[in-house]
């Protein structure tokens, strides 16, 4: 099936990309060989997605596009003074960056990919694609090694504390295939909060965003997470989202808004390696047009008294199809490891298709798990009695979909993120 | 400023074709209080429901008017806004939306865009209306009758009842798993209502809440029709005597109706 592949790009492309933004050795090898291994591995396989007819081929590498700052990013950042950190990268150029004064003296690091792979080569390539995800998983991942084009690294030395979110903007325009990467690594003791948001600006084109986080968290240190997902309908997407939660009661917590409109493959992993390590996992979706996707969030328990904690709450209207799998799976030797799921699935329109499939694979005795899992379509009583007040039709959908993914949105524990997607949610139940 | 009617005529209703109104007429209008009263089964729910245009009843024949419009025509949302209101035997419960957020919803749904409610105004005459009802503040910011016990839910709806200041409402078992002082909190909010541009039909099976809602008009139900009318004597006798007699005077065995 392989065959048939044509690449919009070859060895001697990606060299002189590599070279073009004097990148180490080492990361234009590897771009080299997950380029080949790009031409044999197959597309990933999520469950009960078949994905094997999207085109993620689709794109170019140099798009031209306004390196103006846009309208929507400056709302999504919002004052400029009041945010200390922030990032805004248009397909995979930094527009601007802002790191306080202080912490970089304390030794934070928050740069660009491109500019973190010269000045901290050493740390980039200790991270990069090593333990959360590798290059050869399949053949996206590995094209993303080799086409990585975009994306942040994040460095938070032991026992410093960044109070203050770290936010990024990325912006995807026209053909472009956005290949970003971001990598965070949190030593021992120390705590960030991470923000990023996708969007997709100018005319609707056909292109792909191929789009890979990784976490590190180290002893004691803490990581929360945010993103919006809000790309277009014409970018079909691969997103992968993965955290090493490697240290002694490390903890990462997941809030994240899956709202693109195009075709969109969502995997979120939490690795929770150390013991007492910690992971939460909070997703909200909305599905709308005719598009598909498949989300699919995995905790993988290795550390005893790890935790595990899955919530997803997902709204299909029009035509929409998702699959929503969540996966606890408790390894041998985890013992007093807890994993706890919960899917639920709503359902606007006859045409909507909406699957919640909560798996629990448990090779260890002594641990506690559960799951709860339903898909349903709206209530026509609850619709009665909300028309019955004078409220029209529409107002009183939007009520019952705000109010079926409160329990989540509520639950978000970054404020910023909470407003964002109630924002978006609005744009998108309209 | 004319007063507002509803008359209904030889309504008929099937739920999942199963006859249960069976020509039932009435008229109700600005200023007057009707009581249905019924043994339980007689149809009066349905009554109801089929007047606010619940899903599951269909209407098969028979007409009904509001203000003069035809309002079988109309969505169930048009008829709240023309000011019909339908407090709930058993009211829906709905998650993650407060009871604030639903009640100034309805209201700014019965106002015209750019006219929106204050939020002060919205919240003072919230408190103020729980206060009468002697409902805790709390419950603005419980979601939508979720969890809430039969009582509470009875309140809450007198409580949007008293927020929306309908034109005619229907009240169907307002009073059932309320107790006396309950029952006279409520009693008490309908009654701030009464006025000539306010009509109210009360749906009960006990005459209890006639003690402290005084009707004009008291009917009774059986067999999915009006039976038998008269004015507050006629609940006064069904509280000392039952429903037998009536049974007896006009011949019926069975006064439900549907059953089978
Ligand atoms: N949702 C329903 N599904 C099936 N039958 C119903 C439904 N609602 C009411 N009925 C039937 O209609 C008849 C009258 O019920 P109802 O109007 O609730 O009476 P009341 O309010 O006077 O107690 C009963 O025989 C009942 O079985
Ligand atoms: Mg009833």
């Amino acid at each position: 099936m392989t065959a048939e592949t044509k690449f919009p790009v070859n060895h001697n492309d990606i060299k002189s990309f590599s070279k073009d933004r004097e990148e180490p050795q080492w990361l234009t090898d590897l771009r080299i060989s997950s380029l080949e291994q790009a031409e044999t591995l197959e597309l990933p396989k999520p469950d009960k997605t078949n994905i094997s007819k999207w085109d993620f081929t689709k794109f170019d590498l140099n798009g031209a596009f306004s390196a103006e700052v846009s309208d929507s990013v400056k709302e999504l950042i919002g004052e400029a003074d009041k945010a200390q950190m922030l990032m805004a990268q248009k397909n995979g150029e930094t527009l601007f960056q802002k790191l306080s004064a202080e912490l970089e003296e304390k030794g934070v690091i928050f740069t660009d990919f491109q500019t973190a792979v010269k000045e901290h080569s050493d740390l980039v390539q200790k991270y990069f694609m090593q333990e959360a995800i590798s290059t050869n998983e399949n053949r996206l991942t590995a094209m993303h090694a080799a086409l990585v084009n975009g994306g942040t690294f994040i460095y938070v030395p032991a026992n410093v504390e960044v109070d203050i979110p770290i936010q990024a903007v990325y912006t995807q325009e026209g053909t472009f295939g956005l290949f970003n990467h971001v990598l965070i690594v949190a030593e021992a003791n120390s705590s960030v909060t991470y923000i990023e948001n996708y969007i997709t600006e100018g005319e609707p084109t056909q292109s792909n965003a191929n789009i890979i986080a990784e976490v590190y968290v180290h002893d004691g240190a803490s990581v929360h997470f945010g993103a919006v997902d809000n790309l277009s309908k014409d970018i079909t997407t691969y997103v992968n989202r993965r955290a090493h939660v490697t240290g002694r009661d490390a903890k990462v917590y997941w809030a994240l808004g899956q709202m693109n409109d195009g075709n969109t493959v969502s995997e979120n992993t939490t690795y929770l390696v150390g013991e007492g390590s910690y992971g939460d996992t909070k997703t909200v979706s909305i599905g709308r047009g005719k598009q598909t996707q498949n989300f699919t969030t995995n905790v993988i328990h290795f550390g005893k008294h790890s935790d595990g904690q899955i919530l997803k709450h997902g709204v299909m209207r029009d035509e929409a199809t998702s699959i929503f799998n969540g996966i606890s799976k408790i390894e041998h030797g985890a013992t007093k490891a807890n994993g706890e799921q919960t899917e639920r699935v709503l359902m606007l329109s006859e045409k909507a298709r909406g699957d919640a499939n909560p798996i629990l694979l448990i090779d260890e005795d002594d641990v506690t798990a559960g799951h709860a899992a339903s898909v349903g379509r709206i209530d026509p009583l609850q619709m009665f009695y909300l028309m019955s007040r004078g409220i029209s039709r529409r107002e009183a959908e939007r009520l019952i979909i705000h109010g079926f993914l409160a329990p989540v949105v509520n639950e978000l524990p970054i404020e910023s993120v909470k407003e964002q997607l109630i924002e978006v949610i609005e744009r998108k139940v309209l | 400023m004319t007063r507002p009617s509803l008359k209904v005529e030889d309504l008929h209703v099937s739920i999942e074709d199963k006859e249960i109104l069976k020509g039932f007429g009435i008229e109700v209008n600005g200023g007057e209080i009707h009581a249905i009263m019924g043994p339980n089964g007689t149809g009066k729910s349905t009554l109801a429901s089929a007047l606010m245009g619940h899903p599951k009843y269909e209407v098969t024949s028979g007409n009904a008017t509001f203000n003069g419009e035809d309002l079988f025509e109309m969505e169930v949302d048009e008829r709240a806004r023309a000011g019909l209101f339908l407090a709930m035997q058993y009211p829906s419960e709905v998650s993650g939306v407060t009871n604030a957020d639903f009640v100034r919803s309805a209201i700014n749904a019965n106002r015209e865009e750019g006219d929106e409610i204050s939020l002060m105004k919205f919240i003072r005459k919230m408190d103020e209306k729980m206060n009468t009802l002697e409902m805790d503040e709390t419950f603005q910011q419980r979601y939508l009758n979720e969890g809430f016990s039969g009582g509470e839910k009875k309140r809450n709806e007198i409580l949007q009842l008293l927020m929306l200041e309908p034109k005619i409402a229907i009240l169907d078992e307002i009073d059932s798993g309320l107790d006396i002082d309950a029952l006279k909190v409520v009693a008490k909010g309908i009654n701030e209502l009464r006025s000539d541009d306010f009509g109210c039909l009360i749906i009960t099976h006990y005459q209890r809440l006639l003690n402290y809602i005084k009707p004009d008009f008291v009917h009774v139900m059986m067999q999915g029709r009006i039976v038998k009318s008269g004015g507050p004597e006629l609940a006064e006798r069904l509280e000392a005597e039952g429903y037998d007699w009536i049974k007896e005077e006009l011949g019926i065995e069975d006064e439900t109706v549907g059953q089978e």
